[in-house]
């Protein structure tokens, strides 16, 4: 097989590219920005034998994956800010069932109603810690139409690896643009699958961890698996009382995600060899971030970039260890400062961190970036 | 004292371990589980083939206790989750078992929804009037009048009548029985099992702890002895005719009983039509 170019938008290319990754049940419920990808998920599904189906809202659309998911399914929904707010209980029922599902935000400008049209980056901590009690999510950001295909297959397949909720948080004018796509010849695209047990349903542990992973009987397996959102056991028993099945519990859906963290990192570094100041950033602002570093290179300003292409888990060892060098840190993000926190706790106060940000419903210009670098190198 | 139980017939089909359950004595759900499980066993359904969901409340428990893939979702949520395991899997028998507050309150969008599309799961829904699992708060069926935790002058809000509800909503079947009807229970959920399409039974279930003795019914023996007394069979009544009122009669039997195609049917149907070019 030959590689295939292709022109899409990334919410097509997010869509085909899930159906790459295997996905054969979508489940969603309209909202703008994110219609584009149910839209383009109800005509293409049927056509790969899966199945598309609108909901009656987010809370359904996320329940129904999680259903889906446990008849054996690979399966995804898109929504944006409120409709992902709707989501967050279920998020942490995925989580604590450890269910492998795949979650496209397109993120708009918030709170609330906000900007539904326009771009917002304010999502980052709601993917993290939207829903209520201690667990841990992944979280990818693409900046491209190619990177919306390429790391969404990455998202199906960390979904599964880890039997965990990941969420691909898009942003309103990733979705939106289109671009130049590659596809590898298929042969070239690894695919995870769904481990599944291997022992007889007398001796199986539905949630009994084999290397950090407890492999997942789905529904008419014949190992007749008990799931709850109550705390459990290994077996899947509620055990509502016993606050060592608690810590026993909460630690394992952490702790796989935790120190598993330097394997699911995914970061982009340029002009990072020499640099002296960094620019952090994700998404589409990466784009214009690149575009500052090269500015400022051509003013002899010793300046990078450091994009996020995985926000959650946190690659705390990774900043902690660049600021040996770094000593000057701009986060350049479509909100009020959530990376920029992130990044500051990393370092443990070895370096300044500067916020840049935007507020919603524009992305920052290279030249803005640019001044702050100035600004930054000039000590004010 | 250890007291070695002795096995019972009906043991394979719970999670033995599990057992003792968490309801209260004089609780209607144990006649109801009963009642699921020899209609389970007179169809000789395959257990490895079946899926039980349960939304949260004392109903909810059900599911954690039958020996089969079982599904304690949150809360409202058992039927959106039961329509994705259903059309991911439609090998899958899928049972939706939960209370009138789960489904009807917090869930009572996706329960129309779900009838509308007519997803092939049967829908057990236990209305014992009230939230029995956190005290004994008002429902949407708590009857005009009725006394609990959160209406203590008496209801004044208008129930749902059940039944009527997914008649409107398009379920393909529909019954109602209280505890009393055990026999008539399991018959009826034999039905809607082999029933193609949205089925749904609802069952009116006492709650002594926390409806009962609020409402002049202390004893489940009072509430079994009212079954008995109210308890009017009407097989094919329009639903709309079947409201339940305090003191009043309680109208059972199955009231719909029709055929449409389902969901799954649609999507195949679909997937036929748009074979990839």
């Amino acid at each position: 097989m030959k590689k295939e170019i292709r022109f899409w938008n990334g919410s097509i290319a997010v869509s085909e590219g899930a159906i790459v990754a295997g996905c054969r049940f979508f489940a969603g419920y309209p909202i703008t920005p994110a219609s584009d990808i149910a839209e383009y998920m109800a005509l293409r599904l049927p056509q790969e034998d899966g199945i598309f189906i609108q909901m009656e809202d987010e809370i359904a659309s996320i329940a129904a994956l999680l259903g889906a998911s446990w008849g054996g399914a690979k399966v995804m929904t898109s929504t944006s800010g409120p409709g992902f707010s709707l989501m967050q209980e279920n998020v942490g029922l995925a989580a604590v069932t450890e269910t492998p599902l795949v979650i496209a935000e397109v993120q708009r400008a918030g709170p609330s109603t906000g900007m539904p049209t326009l771009v917002g980056q304010g999502d980052v901590m709601q993917s993290r810690w939207g829903s209520h009690g201690d667990y841990e999510t992944i979280v990818i950001s693409p900046s491209s139409p190619q990177e919306s295909f390429d790391l969404v297959i990455r998202a199906f397949n960390l979904a599964e690896l880890y039997r965990v909720p990941v969420i691909f948080l898009m942003d309103e004018c990733i979705a939106h643009m289109s671009e130049r796509v590659v596809i590898p010849p298929k042969e070239e695209i690894e695919v995870v699958e769904r481990i599944k047990p291997n022992v007889s349903p007398e001796k199986y542990m539905p949630f009994q961890p084999v290397n950090d992973i407890a492999p997942m009987a789905t529904a008419g397996m014949g190992y007749r698996v008990h799931v709850t959102g109550l705390t459990h056991n290994e077996k899947g028993y509620p055990m509502t009382t016993s606050p060592e099945v608690q810590e026993w519990m909460v630690r394992h859906i952490c702790d796989k995600i935790r120190k598993n963290e330097h394997k699911i990192r995914d970061i982009e570094e340029y002009r990072m060899e020499d640099a002296e100041i960094a620019i952090v950033a994700f998404g589409i602002v990466g784009r214009s971030a690149k575009a500052a570093v090269k500015m400022a290179r051509r003013h002899r300003i010793k300046a990078g970039l450091i994009r996020l292409k995985t926000i959650w888990p946190f690659p705390e060892s990774y900043f902690e260890s660049m600021a040996d060098s770094i000593k000057k840190f701009i986060v350049a993000e479509i909100n009020y400062g959530q990376i920029k926190l992130e990044v500051e706790r990393a370092v443990h106060g070895k370096a300044s961190v500067e916020l840049l940000p935007k507020f919603g419903g524009a992305v920052h210009q290279p030249m803005e970036i640019y001044q702050k670098i100035k600004e930054v190198k000039n000590g004010n | 004292m250890e007291i070695e139980a002795r096995a019972n017939p009906m043991d394979k089909y719970l999670r033995a371990d599990r057992i003792p359950h968490i309801w209260c004595s004089g609780c209607g759900l144990g006649i109801v589980l009963n009642a699921f499980l020899h209609a389970i066993e007179e169809l000789n359904i395959d257990l490895d083939k079946l899926a039980v969901v349960s939304g949260i409340g004392c109903t909810g428990r059900i599911a954690g206790y039958i020996n089969t893939d079982s599904y304690h979702t949150t809360h409202g949520r058992a039927i959106p989750f039961a329509t994705g395991l259903k059309l991911a899997n439609p090998e899958m028998k899928v049972v939706v078992i939960s209370g009138d507050g789960d489904l009807f309150a917090i869930g009572g969008n996706h329960f129309i929804h779900a009838a509308r599309r007519n997803i092939d799961i049967t829908v057990i829904g236990v209305n014992n009037y009230n939230y029995g699992m956190t005290g004994g708060q008002l429902g949407p069926t708590t009857p005009l009048g009725a006394r609990t935790t959160t209406s203590p002058y008496g209801n004044i809000e208008h129930p749902f009548n059940l039944c009527h509800v997914a008649h409107a909503a398009g379920a393909v079947y529909v019954a109602r029985w209280t505890v009393l009807h055990a026999i008539r229970l399991k018959n009826s959920i034999k039905e809607a099992l082999n029933k193609r399409g949205f089925s749904f039974i609802e069952v009116i279930a006492a709650c002594p702890t926390t409806y009962g003795r609020r409402n002049k019914m202390p004893d489940a023996l009072d509430e079994m002895r009212f079954y008995r007394e109210h308890s009017v069979i009407k097989h094919g009544i329009d639903p709309s005719q079947a409201n339940i009122e305090i003191g009043k009669e309680i109208v059972v039997g199955k009231f719909v009983d029709i055929e449409k195609p389902t969901f799954n049917e649609a999507v195949e149907e679909l997937k036929k039509k748009v074979k990839k070019k």
